[in-house]
């Protein structure tokens, strides 16, 4: 087994825990912007896709480094905006009056 | 500047953009804070993408170039869609996610300068089929939620054994391919079988069960992107992987035990088949009915009201009326507060975020667990398009499909009114012993107009 495998795996699971602890104590008011804002975190695999399409390999990984990158980075683009947008109309009861 | 010294540059980079993405999550968790969480996620991806423009592997940037202005070109109209349209295209980011990192797996199973190990080739075939039955399973979601498909489940007899086999199948191929690497014809016959997985895998479900499959979903995208970490040796998209796939993963069990049901129950229950036997025999029970006048004048003379918010609000487009509502009573001295159940409407808090964006503050959205105890104190408790999170028969009737969901205790409160279009049983198909309760008032319509017309009666009065 490759030793990267290993190291991998510690990332993984640490990153797990903290994720299932962070995530617990987000109040159900907010699960849709979560879902979206952890989906634009998740798009960050267009770092991938840039290198897949800029090392400029074979023709076939050139289309698909790019199909990624436009998947990958429209969905970075749309869910921080989308998400940014919902949260900006949630105000406290208090936040209105002032 | 030296390689090895720009790779460190690139690394430390990364590594601040992971604990920005941590902390954007931690600071999702109160209203208050979460704008700061959006930021911190994008200066993360931000710096992320410009570091990865600086990777020494890359040669040409030209397609680099089109394909961001094409994704912006994309994502900024997707980021624009109404409040109503956010599970679909929630459904269908995590079909572009799952999308590219199955691309990107399939890419590098192509690269082909070395040739895959089989431990590598494990990785990929695993990535590149979660990956693949994401992208699909979200596709045929998304349709459902736009009703380009019918959102009724889909069953036919013998589905499981044909889905489980179609995975078995692609499963088996990548089995085949790790014991030997060299039949890479066997590679794409599985992208396909796995594409095929997806669609298997949600047609079957409908309806009522969305937000458990819109979360499962999301936890399949994060884990395929974690699992393409593994393929690249990327500790980035490993962690931004584990945490949107513990993310969707959290999601779908809250959803699960807010309808007490088990995943397998979701996977291979087909909800919407269970009960359309016992509610035909129920029309003839008599129901009481009133005006938007009678309404009108029940609620304003009410000290504290409950409004439960379904998916027939957001059907109807109701919620800014609703906010009138909320308004007009507020503004009597009348206490009006919103109950909120986990798996009202058709993703994870779809009602928090449509009554938002009505302008509805967030300090009168309440959670199931924490309005429960108040309905005996509550003079009236209106139900608009909600259904079977309101149902008494979750809690006393054995033989009801819903038995043991987590209802709100509407009943206890002294009055109950249900806006609805017709008598017709709601989508699962459940009769709702509630519309027959002596305290309970049907108001037949669509709930946008007859929310209009009680508002314009408390005008009047």
């Amino acid at each position: 087994m490759p030793a990267d495998f290993i190291s991998n795996l510690y990332v993984f699971i640490l990153a797990g825990f903290v994720g299932f602890e962070l995530i617990k104590r987000v109040s159900p008011l907010l699960h849709t912007p979560l879902m979206s804002l952890t989906n634009a975190l998740d798009a960050i695999v267009v770092v991938a896709a840039i290198i897949i399409t800029g090392r400029h390999e074979t023709r076939l990984t050139v289309v698909l480094g790019t199909i990624a990158v436009v998947a990958s980075f429209s969905n970075m683009v749309g869910g921080f905006f989308i998400t940014d947008r919902m949260l900006r109309m949630f105000k406290s009861g208090k936040s209105k009056q002032s | 500047m030296n390689t090895l010294a720009l790779q460190q540059y690139l690394d430390f980079t990364y590594i601040a953009a992971v604990v920005l993405f941590i902390l954007a999550i931690k600071w999702l968790s109160s209203p208050v804070s979460a704008r700061r969480g959006v930021l911190a996620g994008e200066i993360a991806s931000a710096m992320a993408i410009a570091a990865t423009l600086f990777n020494p592997e890359l040669v040409q940037y030209k397609w680099i170039v089109i394909s961001l202005i094409l994704g912006a070109g994309v994502g900024i109209p997707l980021g624009m869609v109404k409040m109503t349209a956010v599970p679909q295209r929630t459904a269908l980011s995590h079909a572009f996610g799952a999308l590219s990192a199955a691309l990107i797996g399939i890419a590098e199973y192509y690269v082909g300068t070395t040739p895959v190990s089989r431990f590598q080739m494990g990785e990929i075939g695993l990535e590149v089929i979660i990956g693949s039955l994401t992208f699909t399973g979200s596709l045929i979601a998304a349709g459902k939620l736009q009703e380009i498909l019918p959102q009724r489940p889909i069953v036919y007899r013998g589905q499981n054994i044909v889905s489980l086999s179609v995975l078995g199948g692609a499963l088996g191929l990548a089995v085949a391919l790790v014991v030997n690497p060299a039949h890479a014809f066997l590679f794409p016959i599985m992208i396909v079988v796995a594409l095929t997985f997806g669609v298997l895998l949600v047609t079957p479900i409908g309806g009522a069960d969305m937000p458990t499959v819109i979360s499962l979903l999301n936890s399949y995208a994060g884990f395929s992107a974690a699992l393409l970490g593994f393929v690249l040796n990327s500790k980035v998209l490993v962690v931004a992987g584990a945490l949107d796939g513990s993310s969707g993963f959290i999601l779908s069990v809250i959803m699960c035990k807010a309808m007490n049901r088990s995943f397998t129950n979701v996977m291979f229950g087909a909800f919407g088949q269970v009960a359309t036997g016992p509610a035909a025999a129920q029309e003839a029970r008599p129901v009481k009915s009133a005006s938007p006048e009678e309404a009108a004048d029940i609620l304003a003379a009410a000290s504290k009201v409950v409004i439960v918010p379904g998916y027939g609000m957001a059907v109807a487009q109701a919620q800014h009326k609703v906010r009138e509502l909320y308004d007009s009573l507020s503004k009597r001295g009348v206490d009006v507060r919103f109950a909120i159940h986990p798996v009202a409407g058709r993703m994870p808090g779809h009602m928090n975020v449509l009554l938002a964006e009505a302008d509805v503050p967030y300090d009168r959205l309440m959670e199931m667990d924490d309005i429960n105890g108040d309905f005996p104190q509550t003079d009236v408790s209106l139900i608009i398009g909600a259904n079977d999170v309101t149902n008494p028969a979750a809690k006393t009737d054995k033989s009801s499909p819903i038995y043991g969901m987590p209802v709100l205790d509407v009943e206890r409160s002294h009055t109950v009114m249900v806006i609805k279009r017709s008598m017709n049983p709601g989508f699962a198909g459940i009769d709702n012993p509630l519309y027959y309760m002596d305290q309970t008032l049907m108001l037949f319509g669509d709930a946008k107009a007859f929310v209009s017309n009680i508002v314009k009666e408390l005008g009047h009065g």
